[in-house]
């Protein structure tokens, strides 16, 4: 029986084994492969989505626990690149691989949705179950402050979360 | 750059990239070779104006990136080189990865390959040609059109101008009948002087794709009928499969087949994950092989053996036994370095097509020539046959140049006649690697009256990476991944003497980012912190005196020792390390400023200052992330790092037992970038070595404690 849930804002549906961690309805079954696979057991956080906004490692989330639940993924998490979270990781040119970069933005959104004006000790918290291989962690930090500035200054509008970006970056465009 | 889009237009430019009909292609086989081949006519947008550089009627400029982007930022760095010499308009600036073709060797491993941090090094040269040639077509087309003499037109942001007329045509107006046009040989490369692009900051042109989970990698490829498969290997190195029962796997609904292969039993699946399912239920009995009984302490007792033995003589300067017995003082020590996974944050993959007349292979490779012949052995078809997908690499650091995950899906998909994607797991990954060798390296030390190193003797024990990778490179019993960072230790010594024993121990080993800088430069920047330390000289003034007639190390060396305030008070509890060591035509130093907790046991890093000389320059913000990133690397390895062996296999499977430095662990890491006008060095290695000796050294400074075996522990500065 097809299990459903609202993915990116739409309903979706699946008819799939229940016991197919998320990740893999994903990536495999739906084609929306900017969720990525690095341990299978929660340990590196580069399978992070949100469900119903909490930062989740969809590896080992069975895809029946997600019935009726709200999922974003990174594909999900702005139409064209506007989050301040990817604004601020263009404007540092945060990546290196770039492997774990969906799911370290997933976790800095969702740190962001709930602090904030993050510490470093929070910083430091909610970000240490994201494994970055190519050691990006400082610019990870600094592109997190710098998109709770983003939200700062765009606190008083309303659905601040998805500011209009000033810097919307096309692919391929210049510094 | 996603995989399905770029598809048609590799297929494309892979009938323009080799012999064949009319038009022009340049090749450039070697930075001193110039060769002009054949190749159908231009008249496909985007027109092939050489092997690099394609442009389209509507002014998009396609350049093609023949290094793996593994991170490193070698596709913005490369087009930053063409684009400089082009004059084009940065903004129409677009890439692909170029597929297996001679004509993108690499000049300086001899091969298409990314690797030993030699991609900007072997394309200063052929990017900047190829950029230069085809601006001078571009400007020979208009001037041509106009009916003027070219030297009175010049090229501009992407267009061609005759000032005395004031008229203007787009370089997408002109491609085509450039495409045309005669190569013109030996067109003069600008001075540096005149640079706009080169050695000044640019932002990477894959950050976007990279921000919205739009960037392709090898585990990402989709291809239709495509289906999924995982390997089941013999735990024990060289083991093989004796007999299997596939009945349970197969009775599991969406797998699709089972299929024995070279290295060991595949279950072809619907999707990974039932692919992973079926492979759980696999009953197989392996016959494990030589190597059942090999452990970790075994191969240190072998090593310890070995290092009483002479070895072969890497370097021999003076007389280091006369310089040794007439030492007013002596330091031996023994140094260990462990085996390390190089656990990319994307696991082994790779997806293939087998037909009857050819093969293509989806793939995150660092060795597009390796993987093209491998492919075409397998599929039984010639080379020119396969085409190879370079997809972006979540991750290379010297493994993604080995074949063995090509070999499995090329295998799995002539087995099964249809496309298949085999994904490892971290588990596959972490236990079926080629790891940095572990070596055991032994030291005696010669001090005259003034505490003045006047012999100098090291013994290497280290198994061979070039034996097996590049067979007959290993010559009069030296491996240069033994040896390099110890034989070409920079000191002014004036007795020397490096042997080393090439000593097997069936745990399969390779590159891993620096290579034998990683553990050598830790041994031998230790090694000098402790003659200091004997002679009561402060090791940076004792390196600064031993490296008096080395510029280059004292260049960045004073300018890391000057930046993080050398021999100035450090807040409480806080010591400093300092290192240097040169590896791929780059100088790098480090200062680590470290605490220590003894009696929890802890180390804790705090900022580390980086000074380095990489000389000419493409993008320093490239330089500084890579400064960063072969940091967090090398601490990594210096805090955390260790596989070990017990019955044959690797005892470590997943992030819980083979740990990564993560965010609450990262110093602040300060880089400064000291310009010369040096050929371009390496970037993505050689920031490595210097940390795991600056932070044992920091630790030194702290307790008195020497560490001389690596990942550090507590018992070893309790």
């Amino acid at each position: 029986m097809a299990i459903q849930f609202n993915l990116n804002g739409k309903p979706q549906a699946v008819d799939v084994n229940p016991n197919m961690p998320l990740l893999w309805v994903l990536r495999d079954t739906l084609g929306m492969t900017g969720t990525k696979f690095g341990c299978g057991m929660a340990l590196c956080g580069a399978c992070t989505v949100h469900i119903n906004g909490e930062s989740t490692r969809s590896c080992v989330t069975p895809v029946s626990s997600v019935a009726g639940k709200t999922i974003t993924t990174i594909e999900g998490l702005s139409p064209d690149r506007s989050h301040p979270v990817q604004q601020a990781w263009i404007e540092l040119d945060v990546p290196q691989c770039g492997y774990c970069q969906s799911g370290q933005i997933m976790s800095a959104s969702a740190l962001l949705t709930k602090h904030p004006q993050p510490t470093d000790a929070q910083i430091d918290e909610s970000m240490a179950g994201n494994i970055c291989r190519c050691g990006t962690y400082q610019r990870i930090r600094a592109a997190i402050h710098r998109a709770a500035q983003t939200h700062m200054a765009g606190a008083t509008a309303p659905g601040s979360e998805f500011l209009p970006s000033a810097q919307n970056a096309a692919a391929g465009g210049a510094d | 750059m996603s995989i399905a889009a770029t598809k048609l237009d590799r297929r494309s430019f892979l009938k323009t990239g080799v012999a064949g009909a009319t038009g022009f292609v340049i090749g450039f086989y070697l930075p001193t070779h110039h060769e002009v081949l054949a190749a159908p006519p231009a008249s496909v947008p985007p027109a092939a104006l050489n092997a690099w550089i394609h442009i389209g009627t509507d002014d998009i400029v396609t350049i093609v990136i023949d290094k793996s982007e593994m991170g490193q930022g070698i596709m913005t760095g490369l087009s930053m080189l063409a684009a400089e010499e082009l004059e084009c308009d940065w903004k129409n600036v677009r890439t692909e990865f170029a597929p297996a073709d001679k004509v993108y060797f690499n000049p300086i491993v001899g091969f298409q390959g990314t690797g030993a941090s030699s991609s900007t090094r072997g394309s200063w040269e052929p990017m900047r040609k190829a950029g230069a040639t085809a601006r001078e077509m571009l400007v020979g087309a208009a001037a041509e059109k106009w009916g003027v003499d070219k030297l009175e037109c010049r090229a501009e942001n992407g267009a061609v101008i005759h000032a005395a007329t004031n008229r203007r045509l787009t370089y997408g107006s002109l491609a085509e009948s450039a495409a045309k046009l005669p190569v013109p040989k030996d067109v003069p490369l600008k001075d540096p002087k005149q640079y706009q692009i080169i050695g000044k900051p640019r932002k990477r042109l894959d950050t976007p794709d990279k921000v919205n989970g739009k960037a392709g990698f090898g585990i990402d490829a989709r291809v239709p009928g495509m289906l999924y498969a995982t390997v089941a290997r013999s735990p024990v190195f060289g083991g093989k499969v004796a007999t299997f029962d596939a009945a349970k796997a197969k009775a599991i609904p969406g797998v699709r087949n089972v299929v024995q292969i070279s290295s060991g039993i595949a279950v072809v699946a619907d999707n990974t994950w039932t692919a992973m399912e079926g492979r759980r239920a696999l009953e197989i009995n392996w016959d494990e092989g030589p190597n059942a009984d090999v452990t970790s302490d075994g191969i240190r007792k072998l090593f310890a053996d070995r290092a009483g033995q002479p070895g072969a003589v890497a370097r021999k300067e003076g007389d280091a036994e006369a310089g040794l017995a007439g030492a007013a003082k002596k330091i031996e020590a023994v140094y260990e370095a462990p085996f390390l996974a190089h656990a990319t944050m994307e696991p082994m993959n790779c997806t293939a097509h087998v037909r009857a007349d050819g093969c293509e292979i989806w793939a995150p490779t660092q060795w597009q020539t390796s993987t093209q012949n491998t492919a075409a052995k397998i599929a039984g078809v010639p080379p020119e046959s396969v085409l190879v997908h370079t997809t972006y690499l979540g991750g290379g650091f010297g493994r993604r140049g080995e074949q063995d995950f090509i070999r499995d899906a090329v295998e799995v998909s002539k087995a099964v006649a249809a496309p298949v994607k085999v994904t490892w797991s971290r588990e596959d990954d972490m236990q079926h690697d080629f790891y940095r060798p572990a070596s055991y390296c032994r030291f005696t030390v010669g001090l005259d009256a003034d505490g003045w190193p006047v012999a100098w003797t090291n013994r290497i024990v280290c198994s061979s990476i070039f034996n097996r990778i590049f067979p007959g490179s290993v010559k009069n019993g030296i491996d240069r991944g033994g040896v390099e960072g110890c034989a070409d230790i920079p000191y002014a010594i004036p007795n020397i003497l490096v042997d080393y024993q090439l000593t097997e121990t069936g745990i399969p080993v390779g590159l891993w980012r620096s290579v034998g800088y990683s553990q050598n430069g830790f041994f031998t920047e230790s090694l000098i912190d402790e003659v200091a330390a004997a002679a009561s000289k402060d090791p940076y003034e004792l390196r600064r005196r031993l490296l008096a007639s080395s510029p280059r190390h004292l260049g960045v060396l004073e300018l890391a020792a000057q930046k993080a305030g050398w021999g100035k008070p450090l807040p409480g509890g806080r010591f400093r390390g300092i290192a240097v060591v040169s590896s791929h035509a780059t100088y790098v130093a480090e200062v680590a400023e470290v605490s220590v907790n003894r009696s929890q046991g802890t180390v804790k890093v705090h900022r580390v200052v980086c000074a380095v000389d990489g000389g000419r320059i493409t993008n320093p913000d490239t330089i500084t992330a890579q400064m960063q990133s072969s940091i967090v690397f090398g601490l990594t390895a210096a805090l955390k790092g260790a596989i070990t062996i017990a019955r044959g296999r690797v005892e470590q499977s997943n992030f819980n037992n083979y740990q990564m430095l993560r965010m609450d662990e990262m110093p602040v890491v300060e880089v400064h970038i000291l310009e010369t006008e040096n050929p371009p060095g390496g970037i993505g290695e050689p920031a490595v070595p210097p940390i795991a000796p600056a932070v044992c050294n920091a630790i030194f400074a702290a307790t008195g404690k020497r560490i001389r075996r690596l990942p550090i522990r507590a018992a070893d500065f309790a």
